[in-house]
C-alpha cells in the first residue's frame, strides 16, 4: 500500500465490548468475530477520516512501544482481513463513517 | 464450544446482560385468542425514555436486543427507536405480525441492517389464521409483509404457535415457509396471562397431538430419536448445583413498555423499574434478581431428582406462574412426557397424591391438564 490508507467501520454490524474482547457480528451473514486488543483498537479508531498510519502511530505505537514500520505492516494485513470479513471498509481515499445507518 | 457459546459463558462470568427483550408497547392491531397481554396503554415509555434506556443497555454490555410487543409498528416513533438502537450497534431482532409492513418499511428495515424479523403466522389457511388473530384480512397482509421483507434481503422466519385451532396446519405452514425461503419455528406453549389468568391454557393442544409434534422429524431436524429418547436420569448432585435453570436473570432479562424489568417475558417476577432506578443498578443490586440467580437445578424441589434431569425444558417463569419459582412447571412435565413417554417426578408425585385420596375432591391448582395425560387426576 503506497498511498495512504483509510479505514471505516462497516455500518451494518453489531458490536459490543464483552469484558476486554470486542465482539462484532457481521450484518451480511451473522458471522460473529472476537477481535483481539490490537484489532479492537484499529476498529474503534476507524472513523474513515484518519489515515491508517496516523492511527497506528497514535494508538498502537504509543500503547505497545513498537516501531511504526512494523506496526503499520501488521496493521495493513489485519485491516485487509477484517475487510474480507465485511466488518471494515478500506480505501485509498477518506471514507465518511460519520453518517448514521441509511434510512435516518 | 462455538464463539456464541463462548460469548455467553464470558457474559455469565462477568455478570453482563448479553440479551434483552424490550416490548415497546402492549397495544396491538390484532387480538390473538392465545395472547397473554393486556392491550390497553397504561402509560408506556416515551421516545426519550426508550432512547435513554437503550443508552443504558448499551453501556451495560447488552449485545442482543429483541424489540417486540404488542405490535411494534403501533408506535409512531418505531423507526426513530430502531435507528437509535442501530447507532448503538445492537444486534436487533424484531417480532411483529407484519400486517403494517409495506415497501417503505421493508426497505428501511433492510437499510438499518436488522439481524432478523420473526413474523407470527398461525396457519396456511386465511380463515384459520384470521380466526386466531381476530383481524379479518390479516393473513393476506402478513404474507405481503413477509414477502416484502424477503425481497429486500431481510432474514425472515415464521413463528407458528400451536393450539387446538391450528395444530393440524403446521406442516403446510412449514411448507409455506420453505416456499418463501424463510425460516420456521414452532412452539407448542401457550403462556398464561401476565396477570395470572390461566384460562387461555385451555387452548393447548392435547397430549396425542403434542406427542406427534415432538416425534415429527421435520421439526426436530431429523433428530427425533435422540430428542424423544428416554431420559438419561437425574443430574448428579454436583452437576445439579453447578447447572443454572436458564439464562433468565443471568445473561438475559425483559423490559416492559412501562419500564418494568423482569428476568424474562415469561417470568413476571418484578425485579425493578427503570423509571425509578438506573438499569445497571437494577441488574447488579435488585434483591429479586439476586433471588433468581441463587437458584440452581440442585435447588429445585422435585426437579433436582427427576429422571428428566438436564434434558427437561423446564421454564422457571412458568414454574413461578404455577406458584413456586423453585418448583416444577406442569406444562414442561407434560412436554417431557409427550416427548419421551416417561412421566416426570412431579407427575408421579401428583398421581401418588391423587391415589392416596381417590374419593376426595382434589383440585390440582396448577393443572394445565391436556387430555390424554394420565397422571394428573381430579377425583
Amino acid at each position: 500500500m503506497n498511498n495512504r490508507t483509510y479505514i471505516a467501520r462497516a455500518t451494518d454490524v453489531a458490536a459490543r465490548m464483552i469484558g476486554d474482547e470486542l465482539m462484532i457480528m457481521s450484518g451480511k451473514n451473522s458471522s460473529l468475530f472476537s477481535l483481539n486488543e490490537t484489532a479492537a483498537i484499529l476498529w474503534q479508531a476507524a472513523d474513515g477520516i484518519t489515515p491508517l498510519d496516523d492511527i497506528v502511530e497514535q494508538k498502537l505505537c504509543a500503547e505497545f512501544e513498537i516501531d511504526a514500520a512494523t506496526a503499520l505492516k501488521d496493521a495493513e494485513a489485519m485491516v485487509i482481513e477484517l475487510a474480507e470479513f465485511g466488518i471494515l471498509q478500506v480505501s485509498e481515499s477518506p471514507l465518511s463513517d460519520s453518517k448514521p445507518p441509511a434510512g435516518a | 464450544m462455538g464463539l456464541v457459546q463462548e460469548m455467553g459463558a464470558r457474559a455469565l462470568q462477568l455478570g453482563i446482560p448479553l440479551s434483552v427483550q424490550l416490548d415497546l408497547t402492549y397495544r396491538c392491531n390484532e387480538r390473538c385468542i392465545h395472547c397473554y397481554l393486556d392491550h390497553e396503554d397504561h402509560g408506556e415509555m416515551s421516545t426519550d425514555e426508550i432512547k435513554d434506556l437503550l443508552d443504558q443497555l448499551a453501556a451495560a454490555g447488552v449485545f442482543f436486543l429483541n424489540l417486540s410487543g404488542g405490535e411494534i409498528f403501533m408506535r409512531q416513533d418505531f423507526f426513530e427507536i430502531l435507528e437509535h438502537a442501530r447507532k448503538l450497534q445492537f444486534s436487533v431482532k424484531l417480532k411483529t405480525n407484519a400486517v403494517m409492513i409495506r415497501a417503505a418499511k421493508a426497505k428501511r428495515i433492510a437499510e438499518l441492517a436488522v439481524e432478523s424479523v420473526q413474523i407470527s403466522l398461525y396457519s396456511h389457511k386465511p380463515e384459520v389464521h384470521d380466526e386466531i388473530t381476530k383481524l379479518p384480512g390479516s393473513f393476506k397482509r402478513t404474507m405481503e409483509g413477509a414477502r416484502l421483507l424477503k425481497s429486500h434481503g431481510v432474514k425472515v422466519s415464521f413463528a407458528n404457535v400451536l393450539m387446538k385451532h391450528n395444530v393440524n396446519d403446521y406442516p403446510e405452514v412449514q411448507a409455506l415457509a420453505a416456499e418463501l425461503g424463510v425460516g420456521y419455528n414452532v412452539d407448542a406453549t401457550i403462556t398464561p396471562m401476565m396477570d395470572g389468568d390461566r384460562s387461555i391454557l385451555a387452548l393447548n393442544v392435547d397430549s396425542t397431538m403434542l406427542e406427534n409434534v415432538f416425534h415429527d422429524p421435520s421439526l426436530t431436524g431429523g433428530s427425533s430419536d435422540s430428542f424423544c429418547a428416554p431420559p438419561s436420569g437425574p443430574l448428579s448432585i454436583e452437576d445439579a448445583y453447578a447447572t443454572l435453570p436458564c439464562s433468565a436473570g443471568h445473561t438475559a432479562c425483559y423490559v416492559s413498555p412501562y419500564g418494568d424489568v423482569y428476568p424474562c417475558v415469561q417470568f413476571p417476577f418484578l425485579v425493578g423499574n427503570i423509571r425509578q432506578q438506573k438499569f445497571i443498578d437494577i441488574w447488579r443490586e435488585s434483591p429479586q434478581l439476586q433471588e433468581v440467580r441463587s437458584i440452581s437445578v440442585g435447588d429445585l424441589q422435585g426437579c433436582s431428582s427427576c429422571v428428566h434431569g438436564g434434558s427437561c425444558s423446564r421454564c422457571p417463569g412458568l414454574a413461578y406462574m404455577e406458584g413456586n419459582m423453585k418448583g416444577p412447571s406442569v406444562q414442561d412435565c407434560e412436554k417431557s412426557y409427550a416427548r419421551t413417554g416417561v412421566p416426570s417426578h412431579n407427575l408421579l408425585r401428583k398421581q401418588a397424591e391423587a391415589m392416596t385420596h381417590p374419593l376426595a375432591l382434589n383440585i390440582i391448582e396448577d393443572a394445565s391438564v391436556r387430555p390424554g395425560i394420565p397422571f394428573v387426576l381430579v377425583a
